[in-house]
């Protein structure tokens, strides 16, 4: 394969990876609807035992997103994460307390007490989904940084790749469009979560808060993505000029983007209706169909829109301080030994998938329930 | 030329260096425990004894709690790369990043899936499955180790790749050289190995300490039975290993080979430092004797080095001031060459000629080898800290030696059925836990320390690897760090230390 085609087939892969990623935020979304849907402490139990055995899975999925990314683009890694610092910081500071909370919410002398672990599984489930959608909007929106790696031949200076501003990230925040982009993305992991207890939870009473508690999760998720796609759609984006490499900006870039690419255009559309197919049957029909739906949904949702942010002569990290150090999947990306080397490596994704669904099935025969909590002397 | 803000690069190799300690206090248990699990795991599937199931739970419990643990300090490691790192990820990252991914891909995926079949599967799948489950979460996390000690080594002995003037970065050509370095295996081998040790260690003293207790005797004899071979082995392996790497060490990086010595001056058929204790205030720049006194293994180290016993080793005087009898280019000569290489590259950038773009190439690429001493400030800047080094090694090594022992006794003990009553052993055992921790991290301490100023050997020092942030924002991090580890580190330990104490479940014996 040509280097271009190794790159855009790892820009695929990302996007997937990213995609998946999202979807699997169901955990992080279930975690902040625990203290709203238990009434009493069995009730909790079997919430955070629903989505406990599933969390390592998004975390595992993170880190591999990182990784794959670092291994595929390592010049957004460097660029991305040594600048918007904090707002990495704060992310992974959040999947460090989950990562124990599980694990020791209910343990005896557990030091902090379970209070303190479920309000640790809060904190991630709304500080990590805010603040991805957060970082992922400034893909549309930019970062001010500049790249000179002339720099490595100074002294003093010499760090190639310099974020401006002194918030290191955080000002992304301020910005509407990537805002809206980390509530559409804090708001779809609830209605997820909820998806996922309707399926997983043998216990009407749940279920049936869970389902009341989707619709109006939904409402909310549909003004901001609403909002969202219409400040993307409309806005100037940053194109690359394939000659010349030269990055600058477009009217209505993200929209063009849609029309000249078709095939995008169905897989959002697809992805769209799947969420709103799975919202439908967890909010009116309490099927636990609806995570499947919803699932799918959001895996083609998100894969097209990180599609719409690094295809057709597009910046994927474009920077608003400097257009020209603005990183391309072409100039940010490994080199073609490299991404060949890994895409023989990315040939045990589909065996990999296997083997989580087979084992995820044979966990999942049967729903969760109070008896099946209190028997189980492994239970969170 | 400008000065480096050392504040920020010693803040951020801090914090690199707590988080990696801490995260390191938990992977060797988890390497090693894993495979005790998995044996008494096929016990239990072999004889369908409540006692080899309860046997197993109970460890697996004690597995679950470090774990969890243990992956919360992880995810940390692999981001900080970016985040504090951010001019090494740019420079090698087309390298480093492969085995990181490849982590993710192959073994991160194995451990989380299996773990959860592992703890939930009892009574939810068939037996088999069940079993084997605890034998995949035992490869993957040994997978896991695999792929970041390859990044590891090439890192300390870089191979397989080209510098590419054009996207300033070093890029791979052969990834077959970068997995296979004889750096990577040794170092792989001789860290899991470790981890074995450790488990062996942590098992047989908390069986001790049940035994100590008279409670759960059969339990804990049946658990000793286990680690004590387990542990033999390995510890004997862990030595084989270590003389491997450390020969590996004295070929690519002899300076880190001499702060491990305390050598100042080499010499041909040196001897190896079994005790000794270095002269406080040697410097390079003064006469000071190396050691107040020392016992020597005579030409030993001549041996481990080069393995001929009359060979030369060089001393830290030679590495830094040259030696032309054995070849050795004087730091400032190195120092020289690497102001070339890095102005050759600035040359060819800036440059639109061709011909002078050629010459530029050219010299680049005759003194890339010595491109990270162009940004030395000195030549004493090569140097690691000796003490540090010096006393880390042979801690470790003295107590490898010691467990060797202590394997031994306890598989004695097991065999001839006598180790209720050998109750000094036992207490020995029991405060032997900490040291197997002990041992591990001291490993790390000498190969991470040892390298310095080096984050990629010869090519970029730490200073010019840093993020452009404030020492500041990394004082931040690193106390947030700090306080939220210990935090959990007692949680932790608390939590531990209270399963223990209920002993396993349903087991009157």
């Amino acid at each position: 394969m040509s280097h271009l085609a190794l790159q855009q087939y790892w820009w695929i892969i990302i996007s997937l990876l990213g995609s998946l990623l999202v979807f699997l935020m169901f955990v992080q979304g279930g975690q902040t609807l625990v203290s709203q849907l238990a009434k009493t402490s069995t009730e909790r139990k079997i919430l955070f035992n629903s989505i406990g055995r599933r969390w390592d899975i998004t975390f595992t999925t993170l880190v591999t997103f990182g990784g794959a990314f670092f291994a595929s683009f390592p010049l957004f890694y460097s660029t991305s994460f040594g600048g918007a610092y904090w707002v990495w910081m704060l992310i992974l500071f959040s999947f460090i307390i989950q990562a124990v909370s599980y694990e020791y919410r209910t343990k005896p002398e557990n030091f902090l007490g379970e209070k303190t672990y479920n309000t640790f599984l809060f904190i991630n489930g709304l500080v990590a989904t805010v603040l991805i959608g957060i970082a992922v909007g400034t893909f549309f929106t930019g970062s001010d940084f500049s790249v000179d790696k002339l720099r490595l031949t100074e002294s003093g200076n010499n760090v190639i790749s310099q974020w401006k501003g002194p918030a290191h990230g955080l000002e992304a925040a301020l910005n509407l469009t990537n805002l809206s982009l980390g509530l559409v993305i804090f708001l779809l992991s609830r209605i997820l979560g909820s998806l996922y207890f309707i399926n997983n939870i043998d216990n009407k009473a749940l279920v049936h808060r869970a389902s009341h508690l989707l619709k109006f999760c939904s409402i909310a998720f549909l003004v901001f993505f609403l909002l969202f796609t219409g400040l993307i759609l409309t806005r100037e984006g940053f194109a690359v000029n394939p000659e010349t490499q030269e990055v600058y900006m477009e009217k209505f870039k993200y929209f063009h983007n849609l029309i000249q690419m078709p095939v995008i255009l169905v897989i959002f559309l697809l992805g769209v209706v799947g969420v709103l197919a799975g919202i439908y049957m967890g909010a009116f029909k309490k099927s636990g169909k609806g995570i499947w739906y919803a699932g799918a949904g959001t895996i083609l949702t998100v894969f097209s829109i990180f599609l719409l942010a690094g295809f057709n002569n597009t910046a994927f990290y474009p920077s608003t301080y400097d257009l020209q150090s603005s990183l391309t999947i072409q100039n940010a990306s490994s080199g073609k030994y490299t991404l060949t080397v890994m895409s023989y490596v990315s040939l045990l994704v589909p065996f990999v998938i296997a083997y989580i669904w087979y084992s995820w099935k044979s966990l999942n025969k049967k729903k969760i329930n109070e008896k099946d909590i209190n028997n189980d002397d492994m239970a969170y | 030329m400008e000065a480096f803000d050392m504040s920020l690069v010693n803040w951020s190799r801090a914090q690199f260096a707590l988080t990696a300690i801490y995260h390191w206090i938990f992977v060797p248990l988890t390497l090693g425990l894993s495979f005790i699990i998995a044996f008494m795991h096929a016990r239990y599937y072999k004889t369908g004894s409540e006692k080899w199931k309860n046997t197993t739970k109970f460890w697996m419990k004690l597995f679950g709690i470090n774990f969890a643990i243990g992956v919360a300090t992880g995810i940390i490691l692999e981001f900080e790369f970016g985040t504090n790192w951010s001019n090494y990820s740019w420079f090698v990252g087309d390298i480093f990043g492969a085995p990181l991914a490849i982590e993710g891909i192959m073994a991160f995926f194995l451990e989380s899936t299996f773990i959860a079949v592992m703890f939930f599967g009892w009574n939810r799948v068939s037996k088999k499955f069940h079993m084997l489950s605890s034998w995949f979460v035992a490869f993957g996390s040994n997978l896991s180790a695999l792929w970041i000690l390859v990044a590891n080594a090439w890192m300390q002995n870089p191979v397989g790749m080209r510098f590419n003037p054009d996207t300033a970065r070093n890029e791979m050509v052969n990834f077959a050289e970068v997995l296979f370095s004889p750096t990577a295996i040794y170092k792989f081998l001789h860290t899991i190995s470790n981890g074995y040790v450790v488990a062996s260690l942590f098992v047989i003293g908390i069986s001790a300490w049940f035994i100590l207790k008279g409670r759960h005797l059969e339990f804990a004899k049946r658990s000793i039975s286990i680690a004590a071979v387990f542990g033999l082995l390995s510890s004997i392996f862990v030595v084989i290993t270590g003389d491997s790497s450390a020969h590996d060490v004295a070929q690519t990086q002899p300076m880190k080979f001499a702060a491990m010595e305390g050598i100042y001056e080499g010499g041909e058929g040196v001897g190896l430092t079994t005790i000794g204790m270095l002269t406080p205030g040697k410097t390079y720049e003064n006469n000071k004797n190396d050691f107040v006194f020392a016992l020597k293994a005579p030409k030993m180290l001549s041996y481990l080095a080069n393995r001929n016993s009359n060979s030369f080793v060089p001393g830290i005087n030679d590495l830094v001031d040259g030696n032309k009898n054995h070849d050795i280019v004087p730091i400032s000569e190195r120092m020289e060459f690497g102001k070339l290489a890095i102005n050759a590259f600035k040359e060819y950038n800036n440059s639109e000629d061709a011909e002078i773009k050629e010459g530029a190439l050219k010299t680049l690429e005759e003194n890339y080898q010595h491109f990270g001493y162009g940004y030395l400030p000195d030549k004493k800047s090569a140097i690691p800290n000796v003490p540090i080094t010096f006393y880390s090694f042979h801690l470790m090594v003295g107590l490898g030696f010691f467990f060797i022992v202590l394997f031994g006794a306890f598989l004695f003990f097991s065999v001839k059925q006598k180790t209720e009553s050998k109750r000094g052993w036992l207490k020995l055992a029991v405060w032997s836990i900490p040291l197997g921790f002990l041992a591990s991290e001291l490993g790390w301490v000498v190969a991470e320390v040892g390298r310095q100023p080096w984050t990629i050997q010869d090519i970029l020092p730490t200073m010019v690897s840093t993020s452009h942030l404030s020492a500041s924002s990394v004082q931040v991090t690193f106390w947030a760090f700090a306080a939220l580890f210990t935090v959990l580190l007692i949680a932790e330990i608390k939590i531990m230390l209270h399963q223990i104490k209920s002993g396993p479940k349903n087991m009157e014996e």
